[in-house]
């Protein structure tokens, strides 16, 4: 290993780490929600904050999602800067009247009084045969609202450049992680960085199809991108979205109008989705580039299943996204 | 086998209005502050009464409810704290906006619509929002601002002891209305509140009525509040929402006790609204003999007849008072009529912080910025 090799974290340490540097440079910052404290954090993410932060700072709470996300709310209306972290997004609903009615709407209906600047962060999607009730991608149901802002991080890096400026963000964040990527390893600098909300990363280039996509399907479009240049001669430019609010639409564009074929990838149901937003948006904007018309990847029209091969199934993966993308090259 | 439930009168729940004497004026309070405080309620109920007429007039749309009746509260609670405890309240807010300090055109314009109200007329009548007051809002949904509330206090507690390193010195009173009693955010913020020692008290607006629904056809235990407290550990006062004396001086010495010990507290706060529950309400649900028994105990009638006989005032100071506060309210509406509707280019700003795609950022509204200057 040279001397200026990067040294790969875990996805749940960067986000922690993105929590603890911001903590240590402000003390509004604090953290709040179920297990964060006593028990380290349902998924570990929180490990170690109590001891370094202590109990004022790193409050566990009951199981009140509505209450706490509320209690976020005012103290972020008087200036704090809370993270309140919901164990699921799943668990966010019971809190909906807080985080959509309050949270994104405060600033207009307060005519620039009361600003809002707190961050909502958990896990987001399917994390393994949870069942219907704990399978939710909240993104296409939250993206809807104006008001907030929507990031949804695909590997350590970003966590922790996004989570930062979630974090120092003046309005509302909706910060969706995911489960089944929290032991996922990568590339984390040892020094401070940012990632400015609304820029897209291109992390595979190519001149056949452009696959969008958000979150951990990101993974599924890149191992679909390798098979179907290996197998199929298909170079597929596949570009992360990094933030859904705002959504980096000039780079989406940009490369569409190379591509002249789009794929998204989105891991909500279809129907009135981001996915269908995100394709609408393309429409749009490169209708006499496109050779075809914008396929389509999502969770198949059903409530999540318990068994492991349903679940398999019904969710985006990388033999649907390289269907998608012979059908959208006419090769199908 | 049938369990009997005891049946609670309506009456007993009712029995705090009518035309009691009021109590006498408080030691150690100057003169002239209880004419100031007779002078909002003149205010409020002058406002009140007009604002009718403009929705009336359709000049106010949307859902408007007005304090006519809980004037009291609202003045004898603003009383109690100090200018730098937060506030926020439900949706009958105009009464909290006026007591704490907006003046009657901000507040008017901006149930008017127009750029000149606390909101730029974004908001509308739920909506009174006041920064510089520390009046949180004005909210729509039944319960949800008790969850907010005890997010302030949090937010005071947290300045003062973790970022100050000092002692938590604020206490943040959160209105709500008797039907919020029933909304499960209430009692997840009661619970948050006592389990964190957050100095924040809720002060139920107890009016007897959740739209038309009586208390007791809608509330266990609506004889006796105070157990809504007890479940979460804090203590409990009830007070007589009539009379105004009364509401100020069991409101300071329950919100300095709840001050120095930095705890939430609970107030049944019995009153009555004159009126319906909004604008569009004929009142079938309860007697005009009701309505008379506690119209007969007017707080601002009971606080002129001390203020009489205690020789502070004399009806013609009375008299001339009513005159000011007609002519002020009146201004407010010509204030309202004059100011500008919120142009078009308002539609995409305050939405967020930041600029970004068509936002155009935040400013902040003429009331504040006139206050700065």
């Amino acid at each position: 290993m040279s001397a200026t090799a990067v040294r790969e974290i875990e996805f749940r340490d960067a986000l922690r780490e993105a929590m603890s540097e911001e903590m240590r440079r402000d003390p509004k910052v604090f953290l709040l929600g179920e297990e964060v404290a006593e028990y380290d954090g349902a998924y570990k993410v929180s490990k170690g904050m109590l001891a370094e932060f202590g109990p004022r700072r790193i409050i566990d709470t009951p199981i009140s999602e509505n209450g706490f996300a509320g209690l976020g709310i005012g103290a972020a209306m008087m200036g704090l800067r809370p993270i309140v972290e919901f164990m699921s997004w799943s668990f966010s609903l019971v809190a909906a009247d807080q985080i959509l009615n309050n949270a994104p709407k405060m600033l207009y209906m307060s005519g620039g009084q009361f600003g809002c600047p707190i961050v909502f962060r958990g896990n987001d999607g399917a994390g393994g045969q949870l069942g219907s009730t704990h399978s939710w991608c909240v993104e296409s149901l939250y993206a809807n609202v104006p008001g907030l802002k929507m990031a949804i991080p695909s590997n350590p890096y970003d966590a922790k450049g996004l989570l930062k400026t979630a974090i120092r963000d003046a309005d509302p964040v909706f910060f969706l992680e995911s489960e089944r990527m929290l032991s996922m390893k990568g590339e984390v600098p040892e020094e401070e960085y940012l990632i400015p909300f609304g820029q897209a990363a291109i992390r595979r280039t190519g001149e056949d199809c452009t696959i969008v996509s958000f979150g951990r399907p990101v993974h599924f479009a890149m191992e679909a991108a390798e098979t179907l240049a290996a197998e199929d001669g298909i170079e597929c430019e596949v570009i992360d979205g990094r933030t859904i609010r705002p959504l980096d639409l000039d780079t989406i564009v940009a490369s569409v109008r190379k591509t002249n074929r789009c794929v998204v990838v989105d891991q909500s149901w279809s129907f009135a989705s981001v996915g269908s937003e995100v394709a609408a948006q393309i429409s749009e904007h490169c209708f006499d580039d496109l050779d075809n018309h914008v396929h389509r990847v999502h969770a198949d029209d059903v409530p999540a299943p318990y068994a492991s091969n349903l679940e398999q199934e019904m969710l985006p993966n990388p033999r649907k996204i390289r269907s998608a993308v012979l059908s959208a090259c006419y090769r199908a | 086998m049938t369990k009997t439930i005891p049946t609670i009168s309506s009456t007993s729940i009712r029995s705090h209005g009518g035309a009691r004497a009021s109590r006498s004026l408080p030691a150690g309070v100057p003169p002239d502050t209880i004419v100031k405080w007779f002078r909002d309620m003149l205010l409020i109920r002058e406002f009140e009464v007009r604002t009718m007429q403009a929705y009336q007039e359709k000049k106010i749309g949307g859902f408007c409810h007005v304090y006519i009746g809980q004037e009291a509260v609202a003045v004898g609670c603003t009383a109690a704290i100090r200018p730098d405890d937060p506030m926020i309240t439900a949706y009958r807010d105009h009464g909290h906006a006026l007591a704490r300090g907006m003046s009657s055109r901000h507040c008017m314009a901006e149930m008017f619509g127009k750029i000149g109200g606390c909101a730029k007329g974004k908001g509308g009548s739920m909506h009174m929002f006041d920064r510089a007051n520390n009046l949180f809002g004005g909210h729509g949904i039944v319960g949800a601002q008790t969850a907010v509330g005890t997010g302030l206090a949090f937010a005071t507690k947290y300045e003062d002891e973790v970022i100050n390193g000092g002692r938590s010195d604020r206490v943040t009173l959160c209105f709500l209305g008797d039907g919020a009693l029933n909304q499960g955010v209430l009692h997840e913020a009661m619970n948050l509140a006592g389990l964190f020692d957050l100095p924040v008290i809720f002060v139920v607006e107890n009016n007897g009525y959740s739209m038309g629904t009586a208390i007791e056809r809608g509330t266990t235990m609506a004889h006796d509040l105070s157990v809504k407290a007890a479940a979460y550990g804090f203590d409990a006062i009830e007070v007589d929402g009539m009379d105004l004396i009364a509401v100020y001086e069991d409101m300071k010495a329950f919100c300095d006790s709840c001050r120095a010990a930095s705890r939430p507290g609970f107030v049944d706060m019995k009153t009555y609204r004159y009126k319906g529950h909004s604008m569009s309400d004929p009142r079938k649900y309860r007697t005009r003999e009701e309505e008379e028994h506690f119209e007969s105990g007017d707080p601002i009638g009971k606080l002129r007849d001390v203020l009489l006989s205690a020789g502070v005032l004399d009806e013609a100071a009375v008299a001339a008072m009513q005159k000011e506060v007609r002519a002020e309210v009146k201004d407010a509406l010509q204030w309202s009529e004059e100011s500008p509707a919120p142009g078009i280019d308002e539609l995409y700003h305050d939405v967020y912080v930041e600029r970004w795609g068509p936002y155009t950022g935040t400013s902040l509204p003429e009331m504040l910025r006139e206050e700065k200057r």
